[in-house]
């Protein structure tokens, strides 16, 4: 079949889009979740269960526990309390353990193994994903039903001292609080001295219900120290001492008030060997868990291994403990034991509450929820609930209930036992399988473009894709055979969920038959590449054209950004890359224009050989291999020397200084947002220009930007779209004037604050007006199949909507980098591409290097929390998720897609030869998949890194919604380049 | 070619390196606490001495290029007050450049500046010593296949190996290796860091980088390419024919 660059490439991306969704399905699970999480309050508590007569027993029952306090120490692995280590430096703790009134646990935690997402799972007893961190952009605080929220709702007074991340998930819950933060790690003393100076005052105090205590330095000492150092052995006497203080004063108010108190000590994550924690190690997973209590029995003294049970299983049991209602998300069960001690039916009925909540939870996260084996478990004991509430309550034989009640408590236990494992299997782990078919199918569509390279770039720009032939081959129905097998195998063993299991069999078979397609369509463009090489080998005549330093730097600069796409560092400043290769770049570009202007006279036959392999260059070496490249030979020639020297005076000195111009600008733009991690804080002109004291230099600025961009936009308009053109920056200014961030002259103080949204309809109707006009030239065009000039102006049309459009979404500081967008787009196209005649492979790499660049340059950057996510609501009365979505995604990804829709529209103007934009489209969707494809690698690999959350994560949610985009360019690059066959 | 003048080169070449390397030991013996590291600045200065004096007297010594008719005085006081601006010139330009790159404009100008200077040291000094105050003969020197004499090869290679050296010491610039450990812990809290852009940390506990990785990669690479120049034009005196202008 034989297909154009441009379709081939724009086919490749969409299957690569396919690929990046299933393995992002796979890397994030979806959570389980109940639907009704905020109208928790309202719910009524489960009745006791009863057949026959009816109990009266529906209102939650009443607090088990007086204070609570929770001493959570960071890294508190088990053995450090159990093992040997704790039997040394605790003493106190293992007394309690061996001798007083306590359980203790081993509690398991769940990847990852980092603080905040623990944190949230012991609050919740939900398992996080990091889909949550998505969904609530705005707000770092937990919205999720936990603990601590209906603790707060319920009137308890809740005191926290430690870790600042609890303040930031619960800004608003606690009466008194005093958040640690340390960038010093060495710093293991004062941390913890900040949280225990307190303690003395707070114990005495009487008007606290619960009391929560993180003590970081453990951790400390592990990341520098490692688990084996003696300090930690001090560290553990530090806090064996505190947890003496906190347990006596306890006990000694108890002795007054005659109510139990519970201290719960925990840890959140374990330490491995080397002393970090992210990973999935049994060191990593398994850390301390202590109930400690007056209410509990005392031991007799025997010494037993602690039981293993879940993180989650805590939430569940402090909402018992505290008589409140248990989280809805929570997958955990409760604690029996901290309930042995109350009567028989108490007992019942918070085995009851909790089995109704999993099971609730049960229902809307599993489609075939009665068939779950937990959940037959429950109905089962539910039934004998109500049969022993009836006997309770006709007093009966007391064996007889007593016997009963036994069968009724280890049929809840059971059955929450087996409701908690088959809810938290839902999200576990990572779904290997469905990663692994996405990356297939990333890795082998990436294979074929390289592959094609030489085909794909030749002057024909169409190539021969060998999809039929191995479609009907022996190999195809073998491959197809196999990995259908594979894929029965894999889900029936399979344990754990996984999504692609999930999908139909048609859909699967589906994805197996193009993933074994794709597989035959390398193979056999490889052994055709072999046999071109052989047949290329017997022909030594052909030359060999050397590579540009444009070339070698396009080429290293695309590695090198790959190969630092490994280290979290060079994510979080990536911009810092970008600026840097742009940087190079026209230092390059101003190395060549030199060489041309001054050295053309002394040695002309050089420079003819330079000029020539300017026109070459995409891949020269690759292209050897081309047959084709032989005929391209006198084409090239044609073409002749670059026009520098038909240049005039003043534009010969307007090529020289174009570079530094350029410079110039990416300085200043670089220095209006300061983005990243490291500098971020770092002053930049945006906030200076944001804050209200500058109002007037930012409308002034403001106002300048919209007219220097109507001035650099309108000159290629039609007359139509000028006036809508200007009509709408007119109305971004009074959209900015009426949400109150620019004042008009006349306007003293902004006043009148409203939405704007009849002032962004305004501009939004421009917007379409123009996008329109541009559509109608371009059909026009196609239609009348005569009129070049018609496509041309439509194309920038379109452009320039774009730029209407972006004008609105951007916040004013942001406007500048929009004119400096458009300024060095003009100058790059008069006195760059157009005088040293780049191909249009080299022209389209620069235009993807100067996009990602203004991506920084917004002031985005790869954490999730510089999306504007403001810009979705430019227009609309309120949240309507579509058109907020596309608005939001537009504004983020504006500058990558302004410079695509500009390289499109410079294409179709400038260059003569009708395969420039199929070339375009496919170095375009190259150079797009290829760190896409390396990124998905790199993070499967660095999945249990410990900043996977935090740093690879949000990268790797940016790169698909980059390819996505990719693949929205490559489609309108595609539908341009056919207009443009047909006429 | 003879390989009389490759040896020449190579012996040139190593007292240059030799230079350098004195420049880390000798000051230790007359100053107080002195290290590369800690005090940077200082040994920049040293450096760019060292360097310029060698090079000025190889250039004298060796005279690679012996073919200066006229040699009044009043020639030579101009020839050097040129080269002398040619090099003032050459740093406020790489200081341009730096900032374009990068580096912050009002804070640091001495650390930049002396960047700018150490770089001009390793790349303007010798191609002054050897083209003289001749932007044409430079042009034509850092082009393709503009060579005309091993030393200006070797040139060449030195100048282009000091420039990506320097640009591939900027590289561990964003990474946060200076602080060994301090950052492992700091990265807990990344999660709620970059939620919202943390502003708190301020840049007082970050000791002061700027330009170290850079002029230390310069240095390395004008090492690098004083080794590899000989060795590359040895390797290939087959095929190196040099027109005689």
């Amino acid at each position: 079949m034989r297909l154009g660059s441009g379709t081939f490439a724009a086919c490749c991306v969409v299957i690569e889009v396919l690929g990046v969704a299933l393995f992002l399905r796979g890397f994030f699970p979806t959570p389980v979740r109940s639907s009704a999480r905020t109208e928790h309050q309202a719910e009524p508590p489960a009745p006791e269960p009863s057949a026959g007569a009816s109990s009266n027993w529906t209102k939650l029952p009443p607090p088990l526990f007086r204070k609570v306090v929770i001493m959570l120490i960071d890294g508190l692995r088990d053995d450090f309390v159990f093992g040997s280590k704790g039997v040394k430096f605790m003493p106190y703790t293992t007394y309690l353990v061996e001798k007083g009134a306590s359980h203790s646990f081993v509690a398991e935690a769940k990847l990852p193994t980092v603080t905040m997402p623990r944190i949230k799972a012991l609050m919740t007893g939900s398992l996080p994903g990091f889909i949550d961190v998505v969904r609530n952009l705005n707000s770092p605080a937990l919205l999720e039903d936990n603990v601590i929220t209906q603790a707060k709702a319920a009137g308890k007074r809740i005191i926290f001292y430690g870790d600042e991340t609890w303040v930031k998930l619960f800004p608003r819950h606690f009466v008194e609080y005093d958040g640690t933060t340390s960038f010093f790690v060495s710093d293991y003393t004062e941390v913890d001295d900040n949280v225990t100076r307190h303690l003395d005052k707070v114990l005495k105090r009487g008007d606290w219900d619960v009391l929560i205590l993180h003590y970081l330095g453990l951790d400390h000492i592990g990341h520098v120290s490692g688990p084996s150092s003696p300090l930690i052995g001090h560290k553990l006497r530090e806090m064996d001492s505190i947890l003496m203080k906190i347990h006596t004063s306890l006990l000694s108010e108890e002795r007054e008030t005659l109510v139990p108190n519970l201290l719960v000590l925990c840890g959140d994550h374990g330490m491995s060997e080397t002393g970090g924690h992210g990973a999935s190690s049994v060191e990593e997973l398994n850390t301390a868990l202590i109930l400690i209590s007056s209410a509990f029995e005392r031991k007799p003294g025997d010494i037993r291994r602690p039981k293993h049970v879940q993180q989650t299983d805590l939430a569940a049991t402090l909402a018992i403990g505290l008589g409140l209602p248990i989280p809805g998300n929570s997958v955990g069960s409760l604690l029996f034991p901290t309930v042995e001690g109350r009567p028989v039916r108490e007992q019942l009925r918070f085995l009851h509450l909790n089995a109704v909540q999993l099971s609730k939870l049960l229902q809307e996260n599993v489609p075939s929820y009665t068939k779950e084996p937990g959940f037959e478990q429950f109905k089962m004991s539910e039934r004998l609930h109500g049969n022993w509430i009836r006997l309770y309550l006709e007093e009966n034989n007391s064996e007889v209930l007593f016997n009963l009640g036994a069968k009724v408590r280890r049929q809840y236990l059971d059955a929450l036992r087996t409701l908690s494992l088959s809810l938290s299997r839902q999200v576990a782990q990572y779904d290997i399988y469905s990663m692994l078919v996405g990356t297939v199918m990333v890795l082998e569509v990436l294979a074929l473009l390289l592959l094609s390279i030489p085909q794909a770039l030749s002057s024909e720009a169409e190539l021969e894709v060998p999809l039929w032939s191995p479609v009907f081959s022996l190999l195809f129905y073998l491959m197809f055979l196999v990995l259908s097998a594979l894929h029965v195998i894999v889900c029936t063993s399979t344990e754990s969920s996984c999504y692609f299991c999930g999908l139909s069999w048609l859909t699967a078979g589906g994805v197996m038959a193009l993933i074994s397609a794709l597989l035959c369509a390398v193979g056999s463009a490889l052994a055709k590449m072999f046999a071109d090489g052989k047949f290329l080998s017997k022909n030594p005549a052909h030359p060999k054209a050397r590579w540009s330093e444009l070339d070698v730097l396009i080429l290293l600069g695309t590695t090198g950004h790959v190969l630092s796409l490994g280290a979290s560092s060079f994510i979080e400043e990536e911009h810092q890359t970008w600026y840097f290769l742009i940087n190079t770049l026209c230092l390059a570009l101003c190395h060549e224009i030199y060489r041309n202007c001054f050295l053309r006279d002394d040695c002309e036959p050089q420079q003819c050989s330079h000029v020539e392999e300017g026109f070459v260059s995409p891949a020269p070496a690759l292209q050897d291999r081309s047959i084709r490249c032989n005929m391209l030979e006198p084409h090239r020639v044609s073409k002749g020397p670059t026009s520098l020297d038909t240049l005039r005076g003043y534009e010969k000195w307007m090529v020289l200084a174009s570079p530094w111009v350029i410079l110039t600008c990416c300085r200043l733009l670089r220095s209006l947002n300061q983005t990243g991690v490291q500098w971020a804080h770092r002053p930049d002109l945006g906030h200076w220009l944001t804050s209200s004291d500058h109002k007037a230099e930012l409308s002034v600025l403001a106002a300048l930007s919209l007219i220097l961009i109507f001035a650099l936009v309108q000159r290629r308009c039609s007359l139509t779209s000028k006036v809508a053109m200007a009509l709408g920056l007119l109305g971004v200014y009074c959209y900015r004037a009426a949400i109150g961030n620019v004042l008009f002259p006349w306007q003293r103080d902004s006043k009148d604050i409203s939405k704007g949204v009849i002032e962004a309809r305004f501009v939004h109707v421009f917007v379409l007006g123009i996008l329109f006009t541009g559509t109608k030239d371009l059909l026009k065009s196609q239609v009348i199949a005569a009129d070049f000039t018609i496509k041309t102006v439509g194309l920038w049309e379109i452009y320039s909507g774009l730029v209407l459009l972006a004008a609105l979404l951007f916040r004013p500081h942001n406007l500048p980098v929009l004119v400096f967008s458009l300024f060095i787009q003009t100058i790059m196209t008069k006195f760059i591409w157009k005088p040293l005649r780049h191909d249009a492979a080299e022209i389209t790499i620069m235009h993807y290097w100067f996009g990602q660049a203004f991506f920084y340059f917004q002031g985005n950057s790869n954490s999730i929390a510089t999306v504007d996510v403001s810009a979705g609501f430019v227009g609309l009365d309120t949240y309507m998720e579509v058109p907020a979505m596309f608005l939001t995604a537009f504004a983020t990804f504006a500058g990558p897609v302004l410079w695509a829709s500009h390289l499109v529209s410079f294409l179709s103007s400038e260059t003569s030869s009708g395969s420039a934009l199929g070339h375009a489209c496919f170095c375009y969707a190259l150079i797009c998949s290829f760190p896409v494809s390396a990124y998905i690698i790199l993070v499967t690999s660095l999945r249990y890194h410990l900043f996977i959350w935090s740093v690879f994560s949000p990268k790797l949610l940016y790169e698909g919604m980059h390819i996505l985009i990719t693949a929205a360019i490559c489609a309108f690059f595609t539908a341009m380049d056919q207009t443009n066959t047909k006429s | 070619m003879k390989d009389t003048d490759i040896k020449r080169l190579l012996y040139t070449h190593l007292l240059c390196i030799f230079s350098i390397i004195l420049s880390i030991f000798i000051p230790s013996f007359f100053l107080e606490n002195f290290s590369i590291l800690e005090t940077h600045l200082t040994w920049l200065c040293i450096c760019s001495v060292f360097v310029t004096a060698v090079n000025l007297l190889l250039y004298l010594v060796v005279k690679p290029n012996a073919s200066s008719k006229r040699s009044s005085l009043s020639y030579k006081v101009t020839r050097f007050l040129k080269c002398c601006i040619y090099f003032l010139m050459s740093c406020f330009f790489f200081h341009v450049i730096f900032v374009l790159y990068g580096a912050p404009l009002i804070e640091l100008v001495l650390e930049t500046f002396l960047f700018a200077v150490i770089l001009s040291t390793f790349t303007t000094v010798p191609c002054l010593c050897l083209l003289g105050p001749n932007i044409k003969a430079w042009l034509r020197v850092f082009s393709r296949n503009g060579v005309t004499s091993i030393w200006e090869n070797s040139l060449q290679i030195t100048t282009i190996s000091s420039f990506i050296g320097t640009w591939l010491g900027a590289f561990p610039i964003p990474l946060d290796w200076e602080r060994p450990w301090q950052m492992a812990i700091e990265r807990k809290y990344k999660m709620c860091r970059s939620l919202y852009v943390c502003t708190r940390h301020g840049a007082s506990h970050c000791p002061q980088v700027w330009p170290i990785s850079c002029t230390l990669g310069a240095t390395f690479g004008y090492v690098a390419g004083l080794v590899i120049s000989p060795l590359w034009i040895y390797w290939n005196r087959k095929q190196l024919t040099y027109k005689n202008h």
